[in-house]
C-alpha cells in the first residue's frame, strides 16, 4: 500500500480550519452581499497598493516633469483626473501611492498586535491568576485612554526617535489595539475554558499546551478574521487622524490620505473641492470595504446572528418516499 | 361536561415548518374538539408535535410555518382570520401559558406594569382603579398577595412567576386557555399547587383548558379527556378514565406501561426513537415500534374509528375490517431496530 | 428582597473602590510615558533661543533634576491635590486650562452625543424592528458609510457645502467675536452662559456656531450606535417574555417600543461610556479643523510646542474624565436594570 498522499494529508491537516469557515459558502442575502462587497473594495485597494508604480500616472510628490511643472490648484481635466493640489502634486497619483501607504502601515499594525494580543490573551484568559488580574487591571486602564489620544501622544513620542513613519504609525497603532484583541480573545477563552468538553480533556490528564492548541485555539481562530478586519478599518482611520494631525506618516516619506485632506482645509474657504474630496472619499471606500467584509464575515460566522433559512411549505405537494425498514421482500 | 357546541373544535389540523430538506410536518391531520369548561389533556413524547399545535391553535407560529385546515372558536375559523382580529382574540378570548415561566415576564416591568398593559391594550377606557381591582382579584385567587404588586419579576420563585402568567392569562377572562407544559420546570409540591389552580378554572373562571403535557400523572389527575398525540397525529382519544383503564392504541397501552410509579418492578420502554417528521414512516407512523404490527400497517395509513361513542382511536387493530385487505392482519415480524434511530 | 436603596449603595461603593487601583496604573502609565522620550522637557519646549543656563535654572525650579522617583511621587502627590502642573511655554496651570477650554470641548461633546444618541436609537430601532427588510439594509449601510468616514472629512464636506456654497452656518470658532467680546462669563459654556444672561441674540450666534462641528461630529459616531442597538434590538425580540407579550394580544408596536426598546437600551447606556473616550478622541480632530477653543485644540497646540508638562497633564485629565464618566454611566445602568448589582 502507498503512503497517503501529500495532497490527502493537506487535506486532512486543513480539515479543521476549512470546516470553521463553511459557513461563508452557505451565506444568504445581506450577509453575503455585505461580504462579496467588502471583499471587493478591499481588493480594489490592495490592487492600486500592491501595483501602485504601474498603475500610477506619476510620482506621490512629483510636480513637474521634465522642466514643465504642473499648473497650481488645476480643475479635474484631462492631463489631472483629479486635479492637482497647492503643490502642483497630481490628486490621483497621491491617491494611488496613499494605498500603498494605507495598507502597509495597518498589514504592519494587525500583524504586531495579533502576535502580541492574541497569545497574550490565550495565556491570561486560560491559566487566570495573578498575571491574568495584572493584564486586565493594565488593559483596562489602557481602556480608559480615547484611543486616538494615545496614538498622537505615543505617535509624537516616538516621531522624534523613530525615522520611518511607516514604522511609527504602525507602532502607535499597534498600542492602541492591542487592548482590543487581548479583551475579546481572553473573553472567549474564558468562556470556551469552561466548556465540558474542555473539561473532559483536562480530566482525561491533557497538558495545557494541548488542550489550549486543540480546543481552544481553533475555537477562537474563527473570531480572529472579523477582530482583524474590523480593527484593520479602525486602524486606517486611526493612521489618517493622525496624518491630519502630522504626525506618522512625513510627507516626505509617502502619500498619506489623511494629510492631504488637513491641506486641503485651507483650499476649501476659496471653494477649491478636488484636493480634499477625493482623499476622503478613498478613506471612506476603504474603510467601507474593509468594515463590510468584517460585518459579512461576522453574520456568517458567528451562529447567533445567522438566520436559518426557511422553504415555503405546499400542502398539496405529494408525499415523499415512504420509508420502511419491516417492508423488505 | 357541559352540554351545547363545543367551544373549540379543531378540524384536519395541519402544521408544516418549511426547511430545505422538506416540510416538517409538525402537525399533520388533527382534529379535536374541547366544551365550554372542559379540561383537555393532550400528551405525547418530547417531538410529537403538540406544542406546535397548542401554539398553532392560537396562530402563535414560529417562522415559516403555514397552517392549513380549520380551527374554529366560537364558530370562528382562527386560521383563515386577519392577523390583527387574531391579536385582538388573545387575551380576553384565547390565554397561553408557557414553560418556563423564569423568563416569560420582562425583568425591567413590575407586575403592575404587566397587568396595565394587557388589560389597557384591550379596554383603552378603564381607569387605572379598575385596572388595579381587576388585577389584585385574579392575583389573589392565585395567592398573590396585594403588597407584592409593585415588584418586579425577579423577586419572585418559579413557581410564584408561574402563578403570576396565569394570572395575566386570566385576568381578562378568556374562554380557552391552552397550557403548554406548565409544570415541567417546576417541583413536585408547587407543581401540585399550579395543577388545583388549572383543575379549578371550570368552577373559578369557567374556562376550557387544553392541558398539554408528557406528564400522564397529570392528566389523570386533572383532565376530563385526554388525547394521545404520535408523530402529529392523534393515536386516540376520549374520557381519561377510560383511556387509561383500557387504552385501545397500542402507544398508549405502552406508554402507560413505561410510565414509573410506586407499583414499578422492572422499567419498560418503547424500541425505537420518535420517528423523522419530514419523512415519517408509511403507513401507520407507529409501526416500526409497535408490538402488535400486522401486514397492512406499513402499507396503508390507518382510518380513524370509535371503538365506543366518546372514544376514538386511529389504528389498524380497530378496523374499519372492509377497508383492510386480504392477509392484512396476519402478523408481521419486526426486524430489530437500531436503538438510537435519527429522530 | 431588598429595596432599592441599601443594595444601590453597596454598589457604589465597590464600584467607586474599584476604580483607585485603575487611576494609579493610568497615572503611572502617563508618567512612564512622558519619560520615554529623549532630551531635556525645558529645552524641547522653550526651544533654541534661550540660553542653558536658564534652561538650568526653570529645569531646577520645575523640579526636572530631581531623581525619577522623586518625581513620580511628586506627581503623584499634586495630582491626589488636583494640581495637573503647569505648561512650560506659557506657564498656565493645566487646572485653568481644564476649566476654560474644558467646558468649550464639554459644550461641543454633549451636544455630538446627543446627535450620535438620537441618530443611533432612531435608525437602530427602525432597522432592529424591519429586520433583513431593505430598509434594515439601507440603515446598516448608512450607519458603515458614516462611520467609515473621518469625522475631518465629514468636517471638511460640511464646510464645504454648508459654510462656502451655501454660505449658510458659520466654519469656525465658537462664536462670533462680536458676541465673544460682549458675552459675560459664568460657566464659561456659552450655551449656558447665554441663558443665563438671557442673552437671545449670542445664544443663536452659539448654535449657529454649534451646528457643523456637533452634527458631524455626532453623526459619524451615531454610526457605531446604529449597529450596536440594531443588534441589541433583534436580540431582545427573540426573549422569552416579548413571544408571552404576543400570545396576550400586545400589539407589535407596543412590544417593540415598549419591551424590546426598553430592554434593549441597557446595554446601549454602558457602551455610552466606550464611545464617550472615541468621541473625545475625534472632538480633537474637530476641534483642530473648526478652530474650536477645546482641550482637543489646546493639545493640539501643545504637542506642536513640544509641551511635556502640558500634554501630561492634559492627557491624564482625558483619562480621568473617561473613568469618571464610566463610573456614572455604570450607576445610570444599574438604576435602570434592577437585576444589575453587585
Amino acid at each position: 500500500m502507498a503512503a497517503v498522499s501529500a495532497a490527502t494529508r493537506l487535506h486532512r491537516r486543513t480539515l479543521g480550519i476549512r470546516r470553521a469557515f463553511a459557513p461563508i459558502a452557505e451565506a444568504r442575502g445581506f450577509a453575503r452581499g455585505m461580504l462579496w462587497t467588502g471583499a471587493g473594495l478591499t481588493l480594489f485597494f490592495v490592487v492600486l497598493a500592491i501595483f501602485a508604480p504601474l498603475i500610477s500616472p506619476y510620482g506621490f510628490d512629483q510636480y513637474e516633469v521634465g522642466t514643465h511643472r504642473f499648473a497650481q490648484l488645476a480643475h479635474p481635466s484631462h492631463a489631472h483626473l483629479f486635479g492637482t493640489t497647492v503643490q502642483s502634486t497630481d490628486v490621483l497619483s497621491r491617491i494611488v501611492w496613499g494605498a500603498q501607504t494605507e495598507l502597509e502601515v495597518v498589514a504592519l499594525a494587525l500583524a504586531f498586535g495579533l502576535v502580541i494580543g492574541v497569545p497574550l490573551g490565550l495565556f491570561s484568559g486560560y491559566f487566570g491568576g495573578p498575571l491574568d488580574r495584572g493584564s486586565v487591571l493594565f488593559m483596562d486602564a489602557m481602556f480608559a485612554f480615547p484611543p486616538l489620544l494615545l496614538a498622537i501622544v505615543i505617535a509624537f513620542l516616538l516621531g522624534s526617535s523613530v525615522n520611518s513613519g511607516v514604522l511609527v504609525a504602525a507602532i502607535a497603532i499597534t498600542i492602541t489595539y492591542v487592548p482590543q484583541y487581548f479583551r475579546v480573545v481572553r473573553n472567549h477563552v474564558i468562556s470556551v475554558r469552561e466548556e465540558p468538553y474542555v473539561e473532559a480533556a483536562r480530566a482525561l490528564g491533557a497538558r495545557p499546551v494541548t488542550i489550549l492548541r486543540r480546543y481552544v485555539f481553533f475555537n477562537v481562530v474563527q473570531n480572529v478574521p472579523v477582530i482583524a478586519t474590523l480593527n484593520a478599518a479602525d486602524a486606517v482611520l486611526t493612521l489618517t487622524a493622525l496624518g491630519f494631525l502630522g504626525y506618522g506618516v512625513q510627507p516626505t516619506q509617502g502619500a498619506e490620505w489623511g494629510y492631504d485632506v488637513s491641506r486641503a482645509v485651507s483650499d476649501a474657504a476659496s471653494g477649491i473641492w478636488w484636493t480634499g474630496t477625493f482623499p476622503g472619499l478613498a478613506i471612506v471606500l476603504l474603510v467601507t470595504g474593509l468594515t463590510l467584509l468584517g460585518e459579512g464575515l461576522n453574520e456568517t460566522i458567528n451562529p447567533v446572528l445567522r438566520r436559518r433559512v426557511f422553504t415555503k411549505v405546499d400542502f398539496g405537494a405529494p408525499s415523499l418516499e415512504p420509508s420502511s425498514e419491516i417492508l423488505e421482500p | 361536561m357541559s352540554s351545547g357546541a363545543p367551544i373549540l373544535d379543531v378540524r384536519n389540523l395541519r402544521l408544516w415548518y418549511g426547511t430545505r430538506r422538506g416540510p416538517v410536518r409538525a402537525v399533520d391531520g388533527v382534529s379535536l374538539e374541547i366544551d365550554a369548561g372542559d379540561v383537555l389533556g393532550l400528551v405525547g413524547e418530547s417531538g410529537c408535535g403538540k406544542s406546535t399545535l397548542g401554539r398553532g391553535i392560537l396562530g402563535l407560529l414560529p417562522e415559516g410555518a403555514r397552517a392549513d385546515g380549520e380551527v374554529l372558536y366560537r364558530g370562528r375559523n382562527l386560521v383563515t382570520m386577519s392577523p390583527r382580529e387574531l391579536r385582538r382574540l388573545r387575551g380576553p378570548e384565547l390565554g397561553l401559558i408557557f414553560q418556563e415561566p423564569m423568563t416569560r415576564l420582562n425583568p425591567l416591568l413590575r407586575i403592575e406594569d404587566h397587568f396595565r398593559e394587557t388589560l389597557a391594550q384591550h379596554d383603552s377606557k378603564l381607569t387605572n382603579r379598575e385596572i388595579r381591582r381587576r388585577s389584585l382579584d385574579t392575583l389573589g385567587r392565585m395567592g398573590i398577595p396585594p403588597t407584592r404588586f409593585r415588584q418586579y419579576p425577579h423577586e419572585f420563585s418559579g413557581g410564584m412567576r408561574q402563578r403570576i402568567m396565569i394570572a395575566l392569562a386570566l385576568v381578562l377572562h378568556p374562554s380557552l386557555l391552552v397550557a403548554d407544559e406548565p409544570t415541567t420546570s417546576l417541583d413536585v409540591i408547587v407543581e401540585a399547587q399550579i395543577l388545583r389552580i388549572l383543575a379549578d378554572l371550570k368552577e373559578n373562571f369557567d374556562t376550557a383548558l387544553l392541558l398539554i403535557t408528557h406528564n400522564l400523572g397529570i392528566v389523570a389527575e386533572a383532565c376530563d379527556r385526554v388525547a394521545v398525540m404520535y408523530a402529529g397525529q392523534i393515536a386516540e382519544e376520549g374520557p381519561a378514565r377510560d383511556v387509561f383503564a383500557d387504552p385501545q392504541h397500542p402507544y398508549t397501552r405502552e406508554l402507560l406501561r413505561s410510565t414509573i410509579s410506586l407499583d414499578t418492578t422492572e422499567l419498560h420502554s418503547i424500541p425505537g426513537a420518535p420517528p423523522n417528521l419530514i419523512s415519517p414512516p408509511s403507513g401507520c407512523r407507529f409501526h416500526p415500534r409497535c408490538p402488535d404490527v400486522m401486514q397492512v400497517c406499513p402499507a396503508q395509513g390507518p382510518i380513524e374509528t370509535a371503538p365506543e361513542p366518546g372514544r376514538r382511536v386511529l389504528c389498524w387493530l380497530h378496523g374499519p375490517e372492509r377497508e383492510i385487505p386480504a392477509g392484512g392482519t396476519e402478523r408481521l415480524e419486526r426486524k430489530e431496530l437500531a436503538v438510537a434511530e435519527e429522530a | 428582597m431588598g429595596a432599592q436603596g441599601p443594595s444601590l449603595k453597596r454598589y457604589a461603593l465597590t464600584r467607586i473602590a474599584l476604580v483607585f487601583p485603575m487611576v494609579f496604573i493610568l497615572l503611572t502609565l502617563v508618567f512612564l510615558l512622558m519619560r520615554v522620550a529623549p532630551g531635556n522637557p525645558v529645552s524641547a519646549a522653550l526651544g533654541g533661543h534661550v540660553p542653558p543656563a536658564v534652561i538650568n535654572q526653570i529645569s531646577r525650579r520645575l523640579g526636572y533634576d530631581k531623581p525619577v522617583y522623586v518625581q513620580y511621587g511628586d506627581y503623584l502627590w499634586d495630582v491626589a491635590r488636583g494640581n495637573f502642573g503647569t505648561t512650560i511655554s506659557d506657564r498656565r496651570s493645566v487646572g485653568s486650562i481644564i476649566l476654560v477650554n474644558g467646558a468649550a470641548t464639554l459644550e461641543l461633546t454633549f451636544f455630538a452625543m446627543l446627535v450620535a444618541l438620537v441618530v443611533g436609537l432612531l435608525v437602530g430601532l427602525v432597522c432592529g424592528r424591519f429586520r433583513d427588510s431593505p430598509i434594515d439594509a439601507g440603515g446598516r449601510l448608512f450607519g458603515i458609510v458614516v462611520y467609515a468616514t473621518p469625522v475631518f472629512f465629514l468636517g471638511l464636506l460640511a464646510q464645504l457645502v454648508f459654510g462656502v456654497w451655501l454660505n449658510w452656518l458659520p466654519t469656525s470658532d465658537q462664536a462670533s467675536p462680536i458676541t465673544l467680546a460682549l458675552m459675560k462669563t459664568h460657566t464659561n459654556i456659552l450655551f449656558i452662559d447665554a441663558i443665563i444672561d438671557g442673552n437671545w441674540g449670542a445664544l443663536w450666534d452659539v448654535v449657529q456656531h454649534l451646528i457643523l462641528p456637533a452634527t458631524t461630529l455626532g453623526i459619524v459616531y451615531g454610526g457605531v450606535f446604529i449597529r450596536l442597538i440594531r443588534v441589541n434590538v433583534i436580540r431582545t425580540l427573540k426573549e422569552d417574555y416579548i413571544e408571552a407579550a404576543r400570545a396576550r394580544g400586545i400589539n407589535e408596536r407596543s412590544v417593540v417600543y415598549r419591551h424590546a426598546f426598553k430592554n434593549a437600551l441597557v446595554p446601549v447606556i454602558t457602551v455610552v461610556g466606550l464611545q464617550l473616550a472615541l468621541l473625545l478622541g475625534g472632538a480633537i480632530l474637530t476641534e483642530t479643523e473648526f478652530n474650536w477653543p477645546g482641550i482637543g485644540h489646546e493639545l493640539y497646540v501643545y504637542l506642536q510646542n513640544r509641551d511635556y508638562a502640558a500634554v501630561q497633564g492634559i492627557v491624564v485629565v482625558f483619562g480621568l474624565v473617561v473613568v469618571l464618566a464610566s463610573i456614572v454611566i455604570d450607576f445610570a445602568a444599574a438604576f435602570i436594570d434592577p437585576r444589575v448589582r453587585y
